[in-house]
């Protein structure tokens, strides 16, 4: 037997005080992960420890507590830097989340890299995140956006992918995982085609970044973008890896304090990286509260967490598609643990409703992805996204509630 | 919450399961007088709501077609047969008791209302992201009468 079945399931859950609540006098069982994660009491702990004893401004002040502040927030920094072994700590800049993340790149660089007729491409499965940044600078630098199609398993067209790439290509912006799907796309070839064109590449890792291990070296994105709070730690943080040379050749996109070297009437100097593009007070308990997520981590193993949550992926597939006439959307052969579905003669927000009755916590809608709603011809899905405080008897009960729900709209 | 729900007695009651099946004057009109969008965001909740009113300003034909969840299709079948052969200025009056009714501003049981068995929404409001759904239609008609041809509920 392998280790994984000493996966320490019931000691994890103990870490997670928000999973003891009660929803409708049931326990919450919460299965809507790839909207946000629940945080560690580790990740709390550094909220209060911050706010508590070293609360002050970074980058700024001789005093203590500034200087304890610093160290702390550019510590996890330094943890970013590992955790996606990056080359360099200023390769890692601190945005309040994945989508400012994206804007900032189409901003900056895209501002001032990009010329009429370039062109960008995105896929269909795309967030819209990943879709809006860039139809907001093909229209102001009119740029041109392409979109690569997916098949019926929701998986990328690769070979459609190749034949829109060329030497317009400037940007290639893609989904590692998709947040309505759960397909892993194969990012280091997507990559790997668009720079035999010279094409950056953006990896959008909302999804990817607490599922499995990230390499951005070994990946050879130029930009990699993922939020805090998928990763267990607060909202309001996020992270944009860039390679340091492309990083240095872009110009900041919002002034003010901390990116400046100097500051007179008639000129500004900027600061170096990272901080050249991080202006303004930043959500330094939040960043500090990411530092101890990613500790947590850490001490369960990413690979760990992938295995364990491959599990329950597959247990909760045979689960549900047990259920007579439900049909997930999303059948991809690399997958995360994200089980998107319809039922017939049931519109999703009865679904979320009506298992919300049970405790269950599931996202119904159209996930922030609209064109992909559109390419499977439905209005929305509920979908259930697990995380590895997840349990088979929690995928037990979501498949008996839905089955209750089958009884009031046969 | 402090109140026991049941919401097989508030929201999917045989009422509205049976008028989510069976929607009442579903079909695209021709010719309408008037006609507007309604569009909830949030859910994709989408439909059109069709009037023909007379010169007297009598509703002689409402309809309504679009796609949604069974709150928002129920509660369009039942405005369509709430307002028919209602003069306009009926219809505007059951729209704001409606629309108080589902965001608990009226008591059925204290307050005067032409509602009838609208009331069945009437606890709707413990699920208040429920509460547009049920409300779409009645912005969509309210808005076709008074020449707005895009309602969203987020507006």
């Amino acid at each position: 037997m392998k280790t994984r079945t000493a996966f320490p399931i019931d000691v994890i859950r103990k870490d997670f005080p928000n999973l003891s609540v009660t929803i409708h006098g049931k326990p919450l069982v919460y299965l809507d992960n790839a909207a946000t994660t629940m945080k560690p009491r580790t990740v709390l702990n550094a909220l209060k420890r911050f706010y508590e004893n070293e609360n002050s401004n970074i980058h700024r002040g001789v005093h203590h507590l500034s200087q304890v502040a610093t160290e702390d927030y550019e510590a996890t920094r330094d943890k970013i830097r590992d955790f996606t072994n990056a080359r360099h700590r200023q390769e890692i800049i601190f945005t309040k989340g994945a989508t400012e993340a994206i804007n900032l790149v189409a901003q900056s660089y895209g501002r001032t890299f990009l010329n009429k007729g370039d062109e960008i491409i995105i896929s269909h499965m795309e967030h819209h995140s990943n879709i809006v940044p860039w139809q907001m600078l093909c229209q102001e630098k009119r740029c041109v956006l392409k979109v690569a199609p997916i098949n019926d398993q929701g998986e990328l067209i690769f070979a459609e992918y190749e034949k829109l790439l060329s030497e317009r290509t400037k940007i290639v912006s893609m989904v590692h995982i998709s947040n309505s799907l759960g397909t892993i796309n194969p990012a280091k070839d997507i990559i790997a085609a668009a720079h035999q064109y010279k094409a950056k590449v953006l990896i959008d890792g909302a999804q990817s970044i607490n599922h499995k291990k990230i390499d951005v070296q070994d990946l050879d994105c130029d930009f990699f973008v993922f939020s805090g709070h998928k990763l267990f730690a607060p909202t309001g943080t996020g992270v944009l890896y860039g390679k340091l040379e492309i990083l240095d050749a872009m110009p900041p996109w919002q002034g003010g304090g901390d990116m400046i070297a100097s500051v007179t009437f008639e000129k500004t100097t900027y600061n170096t990286l990272p901080n050249r593009l991080e202006a303004g007070t930043p959500h330094i308990a939040g960043v500090i509260g990411l530092g101890a997520a990613i500790d947590y981590v850490h001490s369960i193993g990413i690979d760990a967490i992938e295995e364990y949550e491959h599990e329950l992926l597959q247990y909760g597939t045979k689960a549900l598609t047990a259920i007579p006439r439900l049909r997930l959307i999303g059948t991809a052969r690399d997958k995360a643990a994200i089980l998107s579905f319809v039922l017939p003669n049931v519109h999703p927000h009865d679904v979320g409703t009506l298992v919300d009755q049970d405790g269950i916590a599931i996202r119904t809608g159209h996930h922030c992805t609209m064109p992909l709603m559109k390419r499977f011809n439905v209005p929305a899905t509920s979908r259930a996204s697990l995380s590895f405080y997840n349990t088979k008897q929690e995928l037990d009960k979501l498949v008996a509630s839905i089955r209750r729900v089958k009884e009031i709209f046969p | 919450m402090t109140e026991p729900i049941d919401i097989r007695a508030d929201l999917y009651q045989e009422i509205i399961l049976e008028h989510n099946k069976k929607p009442r004057n579903f079909k695209v009109m021709d010719h309408p007088t008037h006609f507007a969008e309604g569009y909830n965001p949030l859910c994709g909740d989408h439909l059109t709501v069709y009037l023909k009113v007379d010169p007297e300003g009598t509703i002689e034909d409402v309809s309504f077609q679009g796609s949604g969840c069974a709150i928002s299709q129920a509660s369009a079948s039942l405005m369509t047969t709430s307002i028919k052969g209602k003069k306009v200025k009926e219809a505007e009056i059951l729209f704001d008791q409606f629309h108080r009714l589902v965001t608990c501003a009226l008591d059925p049981k204290k307050d005067p209302h032409q509602l009838g068995k609208l009331t069945i929404f009437t606890n709707i409001w413990h699920y208040p992201a429920r509460v547009k759904c049920a409300s779409l239609s009645w912005h969509a008609m309210h808005g076709a009468l008074n020449k707005v041809q895009k309602v969203s509920t987020e507006e």
